[in-house]
């Protein structure tokens, strides 16, 4: 589109720039043709009741100055022909001082000029006309020089105005790409106001958008405080239930109905287990948004997760080992760290069988600390482990055991809270393996 | 019988006869020859005879008719008669400019190898092949004792102070016959006033008036003129009798006239005419090894002194009706004092 308009606008400059100048050109040959028809009247004089007529040297000389060009005059006295070349054309209306014509003569294009003047002659008034022509040669030469000229001029300009043109567009588009890139880049949680420079012309872009993500925010942490609440709510009476089930457990005879007991605290588990992840997961939304920076000894961190996980590991006939703890510092918010290893661990137990064992190993490679969660459970399905990550997605292998689906989301939001990540893979022989590394 | 039939139409083609008044005719290589390349000119056969020669040695096979007639006859010839000329020569600037002006050349422009000056070439259809100044022819014998004019100043002061000596022993063209002549006087009197001035001194000692210069040369040579005024110096220079004259290039300004050709339409024959005006001009520009630039006055002269006549419309002022009939009434008041 740009650069159509500029093409179309260099065309008119080269057309208006070419029809002006071929005007001057003409206008210039007009002015030579009528001073050499002038200087040819100016010589004229009635000598006893004759004209007499002295060409000046000049007259045609100055048709020829610059460029070659052939050169016909007619000196005509009323009708009667005079001097110089008798069928020269005339020019039909004399309504001017001098008038000019393009016309052919001798199979050439000429233009001519013709002037009067009257006379007193002996026969009476007479009209003596003076007509003087010339070949194109010159004007077609600077016509043709000034086309080269305005060609030159049309399409330079079209190049610079194309080139002015991307350099705009360039220099508008880019703090455009900046924005771009700097919202794109962003992570899914960052709802911080836009900070990268702009030009005033799209401020107010970045203005309604940095209010779009604070209302998001808004809504976003109320809807959070909403969840916390209700799961905080949820609990309590949950616990109520529950003691309530179990002792109406220990009444109910018919085995039935203790069925249909022993199923209802495992719904009520399932759901203040659920309460309880949720409060988790908006204390780390809580804590990551603002997160703490203290030196962490994560070998100890993990011995001290380990020994707390004690008593479920033993209720299950799990053994949780530590293997190699290459003593390490980290920095970081050790609740959230030690949220994020409970996690892990939690899941280990869960979902490995009774009389088997946990491994849990720290080392350091390449500016990076590894715990490994290794277990000899049934490990990941290959297929779904992507997808395990999502909040509130649960493996397909995990019918019959309590979870919420929010274990690893929470690590996850850890893990990235403190730069490092999280990986789910599978063992050589059999478990899973979840590898959790912090940048050093 | 019919070996006579066909000499006498061979006779006849031979023979064409042109309407225009000829003065000589020479017809170089093969005479049956049916298109030689036919020029018309207003030099003399010896005069340019070198010249064909030389195109001859270097296109044997090619045979030259060459025609001279005066220069208004060859303006005739071309203009009026259509005759199929394929080259054009004259000495008669403002003639051959006219014919080009009318649309009678045909336009050639030659290699550009070829490197003319500006004022060699007009339109591309005029191209000047030599240099020729005009100057006194002063007698010797006659000027005995007196200083050589060196200019039309020192030649005027000549005349006036010595009356009975020169009286009847001027000479110079007749305008009125010669275009020569013309061309050179009314250039002369373009350039300065000093030439009415030397026309009116000369009235006062009861000119001759010559149509031709080789005339004056001759009358020089044999004693009945002390000067000839206006005689082109590469004429006076062929004249055996180098030793009776002296050429005097005026100091103040000389005229130079330039000997042109041009290709005429009624051309047979144009690219072998084409070819001729290539070689000659070759031979004349830029180094010039042509056998007519051997002009000895010309290399001699001040360079800043000679007047080259320029081609152009300008020449055509003085062929128009009225200006001549000014110029020659005024040339005949003052040369004409009976």
């Amino acid at each position: 589109m740009l650069l159509l308009s500029a093409a179309g606008i260099a065309i008119l400059l080269y057309v208006v720039v070419q029809s002006v100048a071929e005007q001057i050109a003409q206008e210039s040959q007009d002015n030579i043709l009528a001073a050499s028809a002038i200087s040819i009247l100016d010589s004229a004089r009635v000598v006893e009741g004759d004209i007499s007529i002295d060409l000046p040297y000049s007259s045609l000389s100055m048709l020829d100055s610059v460029t070659d060009e052939r050169a016909f005059y007619a000196i005509r006295l009323n009708d009667e022909f005079l001097s110089g070349y008798p069928d020269l054309p005339r020019i039909a209306a004399p309504n001017d001082a001098t008038a000019f014509q393009s016309t052919t003569y001798l199979g050439e294009d000429i233009r001519m000029a013709s002037t009067w003047r009257s006379f007193s002659t002996l026969e009476g008034q007479a009209f003596l006309e003076i007509s003087v022509a010339q070949t194109l040669t010159g004007l077609n030469q600077s016509i043709a020089r000034i086309s080269r000229i305005s060609l030159a001029i049309g399409f330079g300009f079209f190049l610079l105005s194309m080139v002015v043109a991307m350099v705009i567009a360039q220099t508008t588009i880019r703090p455009l790409h900046r924005l771009t890139g700097s919202v794109s880049r962003r992570g899914p949680s960052d709802l911080r106001p836009v900070a990268a420079p702009v030009p005033t012309e799209m401020a107010p872009l970045v203005t309604s958008l940095n209010s779009l993500m604070t209302r998001l925010q808004k809504s976003l942490s109320r809807s959070e405080d909403f969840i916390a609440e209700a799961a905080h709510r949820v609990r309590t009476p949950m616990a109520i239930v529950r003691t309530q089930a179990e002792v109406t457990l220990r009444r109910v005879e018919k085995e039935e109905n203790r069925q249909a007991v022993r199923e209802m605290i495992r719904a009520v588990d399932e759901s203040s287990r659920t309460a309880g992840q949720l409060l988790d997961h908006a204390m780390v939304s809580f804590r990551t948004d603002d997160l703490a920076r203290e030196t962490i000894q994560l070998d100890e961190l993990i011995v001290d997760t380990v020994n707390r996980l004690h008593p479920i590991s033993e209720l299950r006939d799990v053994e949780i080992k530590t293997h190699k703890l290459m003593r390490t510092k980290i920095q970081g918010d050790p609740i959230l760290v030690q949220n994020a290893i409970q996690n892990v661990l939690d899941n280990a137990v869960k979902y490995t069988c009774a009389d088997t064992k946990i491994t849990v190993m720290l080392d350091q490679s390449d500016g990076t600390a590894h715990i490994r969660v290794q277990d000899e459970g049934r490990g990941f399905d290959d297929t779904e482990i992507d997808q395990l990550l999502l909040r509130f997605e649960r493996g397909k292998n995990a019918n019959g055991i309590v979870g919420s689906g929010l274990g690893l989301t929470i690590v996850d939001d850890i893990m990235r809270a403190h730069g490092g990540h999280i990986i789910l893979s599978n063992n050589a022989g059999e478990g899973a393996c979840v590898t959790l590394s912090f940048p050093l | 019988m019919r070996h006579v039939i066909l000499s006498i139409v061979m006779w006849l083609l031979a023979n064409v006869a042109y309407a225009f008044e000829i003065e000589d005719r020479a017809v170089f290589g093969d005479e049956t020859e049916n298109a030689p390349l036919r020029i018309v000119s207003t030099a003399d056969i010896s005069y340019f005879k070198p010249i064909i020669d030389a195109f001859r040695a270097f296109r044997p096979n090619v045979t030259i008719d060459y025609t001279v007639a005066s220069s208004t006859e060859v303006m005739n010839a071309i203009a009026q008669e259509k005759q199929s000329f394929d080259i054009v020569i004259s000495s008669a600037m403002d003639l051959q400019t006219k014919l080009a002006n009318d649309g009678f050349a045909r336009k050639h422009t030659p290699p550009a190898s070829q490197d003319l000056p500006d004022w060699a070439v007009w339109n591309d259809m005029v191209y000047a092949f030599t240099q020729e100044p005009a100057g006194f022819v002063i007698s010797n014998a006659l000027f005995e004792g007196l200083p050589i004019p060196q200019n039309r100043q020192q030649l005027i002061s000549a005349l006036r102070q010595n009356p009975d000596r020169f009286k009847g022993r001027v000479g110079t063209y007749d305008i009125r016959k010669s275009g020569a002549g013309y061309l050179f006087a009314t250039q002369d009197a373009r350039a300065s006033d000093t030439y009415w001035r030397l026309t009116e001194v000369m009235g006062t000692l009861d000119p001759t008036l010559y149509c031709c210069a080789s005339e004056m040369i001759d009358d020089v040579v044999n004693g009945e003129l002390a000067v000839a005024y206006n005689v082109l110096a590469s004429y006076a220079e062929k004249s055996p009798h180098q030793d009776k004259f002296t050429i005097i290039l005026p100091s103040d300004f000389s005229i130079v006239m330039l000997r042109t050709m041009l290709i005429p339409k009624t051309s047979d024959n144009p690219i072998l005419a084409a070819d001729f005006l290539d070689f000659v001009l070759a031979q004349t520009y830029p180094s010039g090894v042509s056998p007519l630039l051997k002009t000895q006055s010309l290399g001699q002269a001040e360079q800043s002194t000679l007047y080259r006549i320029s081609m152009g419309p300008g020449l055509l002022v003085y062929l128009d009706y009225f200006k001549k009939k000014n110029f020659i009434a005024e040339w005949e008041n003052a040369i004409v004092q009976d």
